[in-house]
């Protein structure tokens, strides 16, 4: 029993990392398919948001002595600016010019890994920025104290974990409860409604496409943060498993993120089973357990998409004279 | 004046084609003002122009005696013109609330309240005896029901000025006749209403005048009650038409189609749409199921056609079952069929009009030769049958069934079911959403086919329709077979009763 607690105590903050990249990453990507524009390119945005967060963080590093925590504020805020900006391709492309929306975020997914890579080479020399300091909060008084949730939740803990939970509680109040909140879902799902009583629906999807941006480009600087304390010019797969994530949790914000714990979990098993006792003694091969987040990815997507509520108008250009 | 709108000299042009030429139009303070006209003729393109959704080229447009510029639909709003579109726009994971309010919501620091707006919309809906649930969703209500949210949408803004886009299209007889009693209900209370139809029924019963468009011109506006149907319907297409269509006696000869015990199960779930439906259809009758729609006649028509699997029972086509036959073997043995969705099932919209025509024999050798297709056998095919049909488009054999509009595409449909020469043909609500001159010419293709000794199955929500045309009646409701009827001897009444599910027959 202590043996289990100790595991658990000590798989659980990686799962909450996970859990919490994957969940804001999806939130983002929910804010613009709820507007009805479709954003797959969750991934390239993640990698610009990742560059320009990590090389913050250094150039703030080098020249000025703040604490650790401010600067990876900063970072995580450059980083979020930094996606919403690029988004505005996909955005600009998608409501304006009524492109194919696919081919526009596929176009942003080729570009970002190949720019990043190449202007960090160019500036360092390297292919990677090392970031390099353990941001980690090793543990945050008072609550980590608490039985049980203190050691999961408040012990080698990140501050973008409690930023990802600040966001989506605004997030979930944003999308429900305000008026701008009515008129994204109602552009999603008949922008001709909208339309009709006066929404301007291309306001209405640059909002929902630039708040993917920011957020997907937070999720980007989590990821340097969180889980390689480098970049080099890929945040391994969190964009497309968000994407996932948004699909299996049918596009609804509480279902997502009880998604994202599931993937989140499978992802950790897949990358520690040999910490974990009761996994490693099971003496299976350690390439079974690599492959599990994405066989989960398979079946949970099976699974659930089959009562898919996808946003009605997910992914149509709006053209009001079309009836 | 009391003219609250006065459009004047309006002139509207689209690529190709003058929508509007030289309208004019002037709706009275509260009443009803019919805009009558054949598809195409103008109307939607009208009361666009005065709900901000086109500009006009030429002319200008006075409400209540000042001359305004109408950019939007915000602009039409502020006006106090409101507008229930054909297709109704609203959002069906919504509650009816939320659709009422989006766009106009009340707030308290930020955050969305609805008490205001439910008890609000409680008056409204009481006031007008609109009887709708503020908080249910769209999904979950009727058609009828939608449409009230959408009057309730433009009474919640205050609009004095109402524009319904043929607004009986999708309706049943019973919540047409709801509908009616409501548009006369808010011109009591001072509503002004325009009508935007083209079924004379509708006018006579509710409208105070008419204005007649015809190929964008207008060309009468008179009071209705002065006016005869003939005479209306002589202005709208610009010759006399029909109404009593010349039909002798059915000669009932052989059975062609059986049905036996037919079930059809919902795809997903288990409740039964069709149950255990037996009956036959004869050669030089027109056979028609009637219902309201939802009943099971969809079904019923997928199952024998073999678009849906069916769960039971037989169906028996010149005495080849073809239960078990895929939808081209059914066809090849001798089932046409006019489908009810002509967009979705009738026609491949992006392909020519030839191309439409062929698709259920391209694979023949009168249309294919060694892997090729026969390209002057498919022009001299589209061009007989366009001939022969009437069938008018832009662009003649290489029009896009896109670009036609709804009559044409029918008559497209039915001519290319018709000259394949079947034994069955069965038609599916044939002239939903047309206008009396196509109507005329598709009832009298059917009764044709009747005289020349083929079956004609028709299914029909229309009670007219069902009277007019048919030899005999079965009537449907909710997937069973309730009742048959000899159209001879009933009135649309009793017929009404049946369908309602309030009497019961027997069937032979």
């Amino acid at each position: 029993m202590i043996e289990l607690m100790n595991q658990l105590n000590f798989a659980f903050p990686y799962i909450i990392r996970a859990m919490a990249l994957l969940s804001i990453v999806a939130l983002g990507g929910l804010f613009s398919e709820r507007s009805g524009v479709v954003n797959i390119a969750l991934e390239g945005i993640m990698i610009m948001g990742a560059f320009a967060g990590a090389w913050t963080m250094i150039i703030v590093m080098n020249n000025m002595n703040i604490p650790l925590q401010w600067n990876a504020f900063i970072g995580l805020s450059v980083g979020a600016i930094t996606g919403m900006v690029f988004s505005l391709f996909h955005a600009f492309a998608a409501i304006h010019m009524k492109s194919n929306q696919i081919i526009s975020a596929t176009a942003l997914n080729f570009f970002a890994p190949a720019f990043a890579i190449f202007t960090a080479r160019s500036v360092t020399g390297d292919r990677a920025l090392n970031v390099r300091l353990d941001y980690a909060i090793s543990e945050v008084p008072i609550l980590s104290n608490i039985p049980i949730l203190g050691p999961w939740l408040f012990t080698n803990a990140y501050l973008s974990t409690y930023l990802a939970v600040i966001i989506f509680i605004v997030a979930y109040i944003v999308l429900y409860k305000t008026p701008f909140g009515l008129r994204l879902r109602s552009c999603g799902e008949n922008p001709h409604a909208a339309d009709s009583l006066g929404v301007n629906i291309y306001k209405i999807r640059y909002a929902g496409v630039m708040i993917s941006g920011a957020l997907a480009g937070l999720g980007g600087v989590m990821f340097v943060l969180s889980f390689s304390t480098r970049f080099d010019g890929a945040v391994a797969g969190f964009g497309f498993l968000a994407l996932a994530v948004l699909i299996s949790g049918q596009w609804k914000p509480i279902r997502l993120i009880l998604i994202a714990f599931l993937f989140a979990l499978f992802r950790v098993i897949s990358e520690i089973p040999d910490e974990l006792v009761g996994i490693r003694n099971l003496n299976l091969p350690q390439e079974i357990w690599r492959m599990l987040p994405f066989i989960a990815t398979l079946v949970i997507l099976a699974i659930t998409s089959k009562g898919s509520a996808a946003p009605r108008a997910v992914g149509e250009p709006f053209d009001a004279g079309k009836r | 004046m009391d003219y609250v709108i006065e459009m004047i000299d309006i002139t509207k042009e689209f690529p190709g084609i003058k929508a509007n030429d030289q309208v004019n139009f002037k709706l009275k303070k509260q009443e009803i003002h019919a805009l009558l006209g054949e598809n195409g003729a103008g109307k939607s393109t009208l009361m666009s122009v005065l709900f901000g959704l086109y500009q006009a080229d030429e002319g200008h447009i006075k409400v209540r005696g000042q001359e305004v510029d109408i950019r939007n639909p915000n602009d039409a709003n502020d006006l106090n013109i409101g507008m229930v579109h054909q297709h109704f726009k609203l959002v069906h994971n919504f509650t009816v609330t939320e659709n009422i309010i989006l766009g106009s919501e009340d707030t308290k620091y930020g955050m969305l309240t609805y008490q205001n707006a439910r008890q609000k919309i409680k008056e409204l809906s009481d006031r007008y005896k609109l009887k709708v649930n503020p908080d249910a969703k769209i999904e979950d209500i009727s058609v009828g029901q939608q449409q009230r949210v959408e009057i309730l949408k433009m009474l919640y803004r205050q609009a004095e000025i109402l524009i319904f886009d043929e607004p009986t299209a999708s309706l049943t007889p019973q919540e047409i006749e709801e509908l009616m009693k409501i548009l006369k209900g808010l011109t009591k209370e001072g509503k002004s209403i325009v009508l935007i139809t083209h079924k004379l029924n509708e006018i006579r019963q509710v409208a105070d005048r008419c204005t007649i468009l015809r190929k964008g011109k207008s060309i009468n506006t008179v009071v209705v009650k002065d006016t005869t149907n003939e005479q209306l319907a002589e202005m709208m297409v610009g010759r006399k038409v029909v109404f009593e269509l010349e039909k002798t006696k059915a000669k009932p000869k052989d059975t062609v189609l059986q049905v036996k015990n037919l079930s059809i199960k919902q795809k997903e779930g288990s409740k039964l749409l069709v149950k255990n439906v037996s009956f036959k259809a004869k050669r030089g009758e027109i056979l028609c199921i009637a219902g309201i729609e939802g009943n099971g006649q969809t079904e019923l028509v997928y199952g024998l056609t073999g678009m849906m699997p069916i769960q039971e029972g037989s169906i028996l086509l010149k005495d080849n079952d073809i239960t078990g036959l895929s939808i081209r073997n059914r066809s090849l043995t001798g089932l046409s069929h006019i489908p009810e969705d002509r967009q979705r099932h009738g026609l491949v919209l992006d392909f020519t009009l030839e191309n439409n025509l062929i698709l259920q024999n391209y694979f023949t050798s009168k249309f294919h030769h060694r892997g090729f297709l026969k390209f002057e056998a498919i022009r001299e095919n589209a061009e007989r049958l366009i001939d022969q049909f009437d069938i008018r488009s832009s662009r003649g054999p290489i029009s896009l069934a896109r670009s036609m509009s709804g009559g044409n595409q029918q008559k497209l449909i039915l001519g290319r079911e018709i000259d394949r020469n079947n034994d069955l043909l069965i038609a599916v609500q044939p002239t939903r959403g047309l206008d009396v001159g196509a109507i005329e010419f598709i009832h009298q293709q059917l009764i044709d086919q009747r005289d020349q000794g083929k079956a004609v199955l028709l299914v029909s929500l229309e009670l007219d329709e069902v009277m007019n045309i048919s030899d005999r009646i079965l009537v449907m409701y909710e997937g069973e077979l309730v009742g048959e009827l000899d159209p001879s001897k009933i009135d649309e009444k009793e017929l009404g009763l049946y369908m309602a599910g309030s009497k019961r027959g027997e069937i032979s």
